[in-house]
């Protein structure tokens, strides 16, 4: 629609105030769903229940000021802690196995020699598909000794079974459900981006005489170096955020706690201990952590990149 | 004209959610509703609505235990609560400090008489108010595989010491089955078990609360199963899991300490083992005593959010001590009533259908019962319990380390109530 006969100046303002009008949802859709919950948890954060005498009947309980008295107990609670150096050692199990295993995936199904490539494309993403609590309890059966076929078949065998959810191998096979789960997906990252990459630079690559291991090494991989990075930051979040897969096996043995990981610990001061006020500044101290080991690595990632290409 | 009807549509929605919560429709029906898990609630509770036209009560059913105690504290804080709700008894505390359950005193002057003062006292909590009426009871009670017990020669145990040379003894004739296994993921049985021994985690001083989860009757308990567990005469893994459904079903496990409502379990994770079980009352510390502890048993609470206090109390007086009502509760729900008359005869009268070759099971149970001890339980119960959980895990995994554990809980309990508020001494 169009109004010929309208006066300039009146126009000038509606197509200056244009910008805001399409910025308007999303604007709004961020402030409710986004900054209004995360200030609702930076509030809580600072409060804190108080009770009085016995704390029963209607007199009995108050929400007062706390400061930084939750932050305080956050940053000094041994439990939070102990579940962050958990989840580094589980970390350091799946990043490297992860992202290897999708690395070596993507550049086998890369490689035009290599027969099945849409199959196997199809049954190493399809894990990712299943959801994390489906996976981590269809994994807890095969590790729970009397039910688990692996247990059988190494008796049968007349080869000593491990126990899956004892001591390290806990560990092991807490990442192995991640490892199964993500290394779909990360291949697909990673493959996108060796497609991606131009025929002539291959061919430049055979043409030179270069075997497919070498063209991998000094051509696919430093190319893809970008979306390498990324999957990485990707795991680096995940990791932090491990809660599934312990929950879900937490009832089958005596060796994983409730406060397990960071986030279990959150869960567990919210739900089971009714204290809110503690489970958010811990929330908001995970969300700090998470930030700053994640975007920490971008930069130096994008800075060393950016380096090295200047070098070029 | 955008922007008017986007702010039309949110306030019609805001008004919407709003009105959400009313409790009378215009025809003066009175609706509550009654948050609740027993299996066959909404059977019982149309015997009620029948009766009633003009109270009408509605049933949600909800997932039980924990879940259930954080949901409606919640729902409380936002003025959503129900009017009624399935409480269980160590949630009391909880839900009368977070200020949820109403005190029904004036309501249900002369109900007392009905039930044990063990029971009582739970939703008492030692104050003048009362904050729920009993439901049903989780007396404790050995079960065990009678069949299996005859095939090694083993007697069933009436003491502790007892109990212990059962395990010996089974482990020498069969070494690859357990008597029982020691479990961390429930505390309630070792609450049980320590209420036996005289345990009082939780009481009321006046105006202070004392946590004595380590003392006296939780270090014997906790010493008599750490040694049957670092001698490996009972098995150390957590029970409810695939592994020990089929320890059970295939009698690798021959016994199990429970509440009065194990036949349930057992037909369940055991389905083989049909009458083949017997319950025996607990072993006790001294012979020839009759004390029991309790493992679950729930209570109807009226909260603070109703607009109908009178219809909700006549209501929960009515599930809990109407004949009709207990006897729908016994045979829909599978409970074991609170109140003392209604635990003999009628619904109660044949035993649980997983333990038909038990004739005289109620009667057993009703022997138990009388001995049960009261319970102490205090406002931070979960935490205590997860406390449980993870110190009792490990040391369970460990096969050692129990009384560590003990002190463990004791000190995250009191710790978690005192950073809290509450007055409390241990």
């Amino acid at each position: 629609m169009s109004a010929p006969d309208r006066p300039r100046r009146r126009r000038g303002a509606s197509v200056r105030s244009a910008p805001y009008g399409f910025l308007a949802p999303t604007a709004v859709l961020f402030l409710l769903f986004f900054a209004l919950p995360i200030g609702y948890a930076l509030y809580l954060s600072v409060r804190k229940v108080q009770i009085k005498g016995l704390g029963l009947g209607p007199d009995g309980r108050e929400e007062v000021w706390a400061g930084l008295a939750n932050y305080r107990g956050a940053l000094t609670d041994s439990e939070l802690l102990d579940g962050a150096l958990r989840v580094l050692g589980y970390g350091a199990i799946v990043v490297p196995v992860m992202l290897g295993l999708a690395l070596f995936f993507a550049l086998l199904l890369d490689d035009e020699q290599v027969r099945g490539r849409r199959f196997g494309r199809l049954t190493i993403f399809l894990p990712y598909a299943v959801p994390g609590v489906i996976a981590a309890l269809l994994w807890g059966f095969l590790y729970l000794p009397s039910v688990s076929p692996v247990t059988d078949a190494l008796e049968t065998l007349g080869l000593p079974a491990p126990d899956f959810l004892t001591g390290p191998a806990l560990y092991g096979s807490l990442a192995n459900i991640a490892i199964w789960g993500g290394t779909g997906f990360n291949m697909i990252v990673i493959y996108t981006a060796l497609r991606a990459l131009p025929v002539e630079v291959r061919e430049a690559a055979r043409l030179d005489g270069c075997t497919p291991l070498q063209t991998a090494l000094r051509v696919k991989i430093p190319m893809v170096l970008p979306s390498l990075v990324l999957t990485f930051f990707f795991s680096i979040i995940a990791t932090l955020q491990v809660f599934n897969e312990p929950t879900t096996l937490r009832p089958l043995t005596n060796n994983l706690s409730t406060t397990w990981s960071p986030l279990m610990k959150v869960y567990q001061d919210a739900f089971t201990g009714g204290d809110i006020h503690s489970a958010a500044a811990t929330a908001v101290v995970i969300a700090l952590v998470t930030l700053v080991l994640s975007f920490g690595f971008l930069r130096l990632a994008t800075a060393r990149t950016r380096r090295e290409e200047n070098a070029r | 004209m955008r922007h008017r009807a986007f702010a039309i549509g949110a306030a019609t929605l805001l008004a919407v959610t709003t009105l959400g919560g009313c409790g009378s429709s215009d025809d003066g029906t009175v609706r509550l509703t009654y948050w609740a898990w027993a299996p066959g609630m909404e059977e019982v509770v149309a015997l009620w609505n029948e009766a009633n036209p003009d109270i009408q009560v509605t049933v949600k059913k909800q997932a039980s235990g924990d879940e259930l105690v954080t949901k409606t504290v919640t729902a409380a804080q936002a003025g959503t609560a129900p009017d009624l709700v399935q409480a269980e008894y160590q949630a009391l505390p909880t839900l009368a400090s977070n200020n949820v359950t109403a005190d029904i005193r004036a309501e249900v002057a002369d109900v007392e008489e009905r039930f044990t003062p063990a029971v009582w006292q739970q939703v008492t909590l030692g104050t003048d108010a009362v904050y729920a009426l009993p439901q049903d009871s989780g007396p404790l009670l050995f079960f065990y595989r009678a069949d299996l017990f005859e095939e090694f020669g083993l007697d069933v145990p009436t003491t502790w010491d007892e109990f212990a040379d059962t395990a010996r003894e089974l482990n020498e004739v069969a070494p690859d089955r357990d008597l029982t296994t020691f479990s961390a993921n429930d505390a309630g049985l070792f609450a049980g078990l320590a209420q036996q021994a005289g345990a009082q985690w939780w009481t009321t001083e006046t105006d202070r609360w004392r946590v004595a989860i380590d003392d006296e009757a939780g270090r014997r308990v906790s010493a008599f199963w750490e040694e049957l567990v670092a001698e490996e005469l009972v098995d150390n893994q957590p029970m409810y899991t695939p592994a020990w459904n089929q320890a059970l079903n295939e009698g690798r496990q021959i016994a199990w300490i429970a509440g009065v409502w194990a036949p349930g379990t057992l037909a369940t994770a055991a389905p083989d083992t049909e009458g083949r079980w017997a319950a025996a009352p607990l072993p006790q510390w001294e012979a020839g005593e009759n004390a029991t502890g309790s493992w679950g048993g729930s209570s109807t609470a009226v909260t603070t959010d109703t607009d109908h206090l009178p219809e909700a109390a006549e209501f929960a007086t009515w599930l809990n001590t109407d004949p009709e009502a207990l006897t729908a509760l016994v045979q829909q729900g599978g409970i074991y009533p609170a109140a003392t008359d209604a635990r003999t005869g009628g619904a109660l009268a044949e035993p649980p259908p997983f333990f038909a070759n038990q004739p005289d099971f109620y009667e057993t149970v009703a022997e138990v019962a009388e001995g049960a001890a009261p319970a102490a339980w205090g406002p931070n119960v979960t935490v205590a319990y997860s406390a449980f959980n993870n110190a009792f895990g490990s040391a369970a995994g460990r096969r050692a380390g129990f009384e560590e554990a003990l002190a463990v809980m004791q000190r995250t309990t009191f710790d978690d109530m005192d950073r809290l508020g509450f007055e409390v001494v241990q």
